[in-house]
């Protein structure tokens, strides 16, 4: 479905990420695990087109995104939740998922997911009139998934889904991931918690400074010895 | 007077709440409505009154391109945005005014026997000149128009979502610059609306817009920075004090009033009337 190809992306001169591939099947978790400044927020950047690739291609059901201007990207089916969420933080919770749905709004059914995403957040329907900024983080993280749904993904892209948030509510959002998969979207999250990340994911890549450096079932990577030691603490 | 101040000044403050980019060619806007308004007439007997809405179309694609062909490409400086921006739109008021001087040349020009021109209407014995009351109908429909076009519909909120957060407008499928050259084009039309209308009762000629330009930055700073609802607020205000002091003090002082009010303000209450930052 999504195919990265020795994509290099570059900081004035500063390599981030060096010839990565990755690849992202229909209906997966794909788990880009890695520690501070390895280059996965560089790695969504760089197919969300928040950032240019110096080199490399991005496919995404066999249509070149690299290049392609941010708002493109967005309506080629992809949704990108960025680490800092970029909420829009004095309107409602109503109007930040009524935004997401700006590309559909010609259709009658254009609040369509909106049942998805208040099953997923039944929080979110309790402060609909409040604004985004008086959300707590946890929630805010809600919001921003939620406006990404809203946008009706193929895939969705979330960045550190769980920074920031009380670890109760770590949990309940990764569990919401494996319910957005279930409902038939593909799922790449990148995440310095690896161990929760592993437990849901089905496939996983390891970063580090730039490179791959593993990458397997998730199941095998979070067996391997080597792992365990640097990056789970086993 | 005040409400059309205060037009003028709702397309200045649309401009900067949305992008923070000061539109220093904003007089330079509104004469160039007036001088659509005063050929439209004069070539064509089409009365300023229907002319107004051509004007404000003009006046549109005019704001828009400048956004496009101009501004667009001085936000992408490296660095000194800032001045960069305010150097891009002050050199195009010189260029717009320069360019009005070689075509249209230095002579004042002026909208004679225009339907409401020079009329006026008695209300309760006070006479008021019809094309101002007029002017004060039409700012009172246009901020309403735009009060519910912002509020109300789709692109309105795409406007409010894009001066919260131009960068992160991409992640809903928004394309900020078609947002951007739409807000510019809404300051340009607001302008040229007011450009139209005193056309009927002001003498064109092309350094007009410099006088109402300045009142148009104090009314923005006076209503609050970014404040649309402000500015138009301001407006009234300075229409106030202006025709207030003309009552007091002599006629060709009237403005001195409007600064002395505007003064206060800043000392007292830095971030305007309704500003929030």
């Amino acid at each position: 479905m999504l195919s990265v190809h020795e994509v290099t992306t570059a900081y004035q001169g500063l390599v981030a990420i060096s010839a990565v591939s990755i690849n992202v099947e229909k209906g997966e978790i794909v788990c880009v695990a890695g520690a501070n400044g390895a280059g996965k927020s560089t790695l969504l950047k760089s197919i969300a087109g928040a950032e240019r690739p110096r080199s490399g291609t991005v496919t995404f059901d066999g249509k070149r995104l690299d290049g392609m201007a941010q708002h493109h990207i967005t309506a080629t089916g992809i949704a990108y939740v960025p680490e800092n969420r970029r909420l829009f933080p004095r309107l409602s919770v109503r109007d930040n998922l009524r935004l997401g749905s700006y590309l559909y709004r010609g259709d009658a059914n254009r609040e369509g997911p909106l049942d998805l995403v208040f099953t997923l957040f039944p929080r979110l329907q309790e402060r609909l009139e409040q604004r985004a900024e008086t959300l707590s983080g946890g929630e805010q993280q809600m919001l921003a998934i939620g406006r990404a749904l809203m946008t009706r993904p193929r895939l969705l892209m979330l960045d550190e889904p769980s920074q920031g948030i009380m670890p109760k509510l770590v949990d309940e959002i990764f569990q919401a991931v494996k319910r957005i998969r279930d409902a038939g979207m593909t799922v790449l999250i990148v995440e310095q918690r690896m161990a929760e990340c592993l437990e849901i994911a089905d496939r996983a890549y390891i970063l580090q400074t730039g490179r791959v450096l593993m990458q397997g079932p998730a199941a095998e990577i979070r067996g391997n010895p080597d792992v365990r030691k640097a990056y789970l603490g086993l | 007077m005040g409400l059309l101040y205060g037009l003028i000044a709702v397309g200045l403050a649309l401009i900067f709440g949305l992008m923070d980019v000061v539109n220093f060619a904003h007089g330079e806007f509104l004469m160039l409505a007036m001088y659509v308004t005063f050929f439209l007439f004069t070539f064509f007997a089409i009365d300023p009154l229907l002319s107004a809405p051509l004007a404000a179309a003009a006046l549109f694609v005019l704001g828009a391109a400048v956004y496009l062909v101009i501004v667009r490409f001085a936000m992408r400086a490296k660095a000194n945005v800032g001045m960069v921006q305010i150097f891009a739109t002050f050199g195009l008021a010189i260029v717009m005014r320069g360019l009005a001087q070689l075509f249209f040349t230095a002579d004042y020009r002026s909208v004679p026997n225009s339907w409401l021109g020079g009329k006026t209407v008695s209300v309760a014995g006070i006479y008021l000149p019809q094309p101002q009351l007029f002017g004060a109908l039409v700012a009172i429909a246009a901020f309403g128009g735009l009060y519910l076009f912002i509020n109300r519909t789709d692109f309105g909120r795409a406007l409010e979502a894009t001066r919260e957060d131009p960068g992160a407008v991409a992640l809903v499928g928004i394309d900020k610059n078609r947002v951007f050259a739409l807000g510019w084009g809404l300051g340009g039309a607001l302008v040229g609306l007011a450009g139209a209308i005193m056309a009927t009762f002001f003498y064109i000629y092309p350094d007009v817009g410099a006088s109402f330009a300045l009142i148009a930055y104090v009314t923005v700073a006076l209503g609050g920075f970014g404040s649309v609802f402000g500015a138009f607020a301001g407006g009234i205000v300075v229409g106030l004090v202006e025709a207030t002091t003309a009552l007091i003090l002599p006629p060709s002082l009237k403005s001195v009033g409007i600064y002395a009010v505007y003064l206060l303000v800043v000392f007292i209450r830095p971030r305007g009337l309704f500003g929030s930052m």
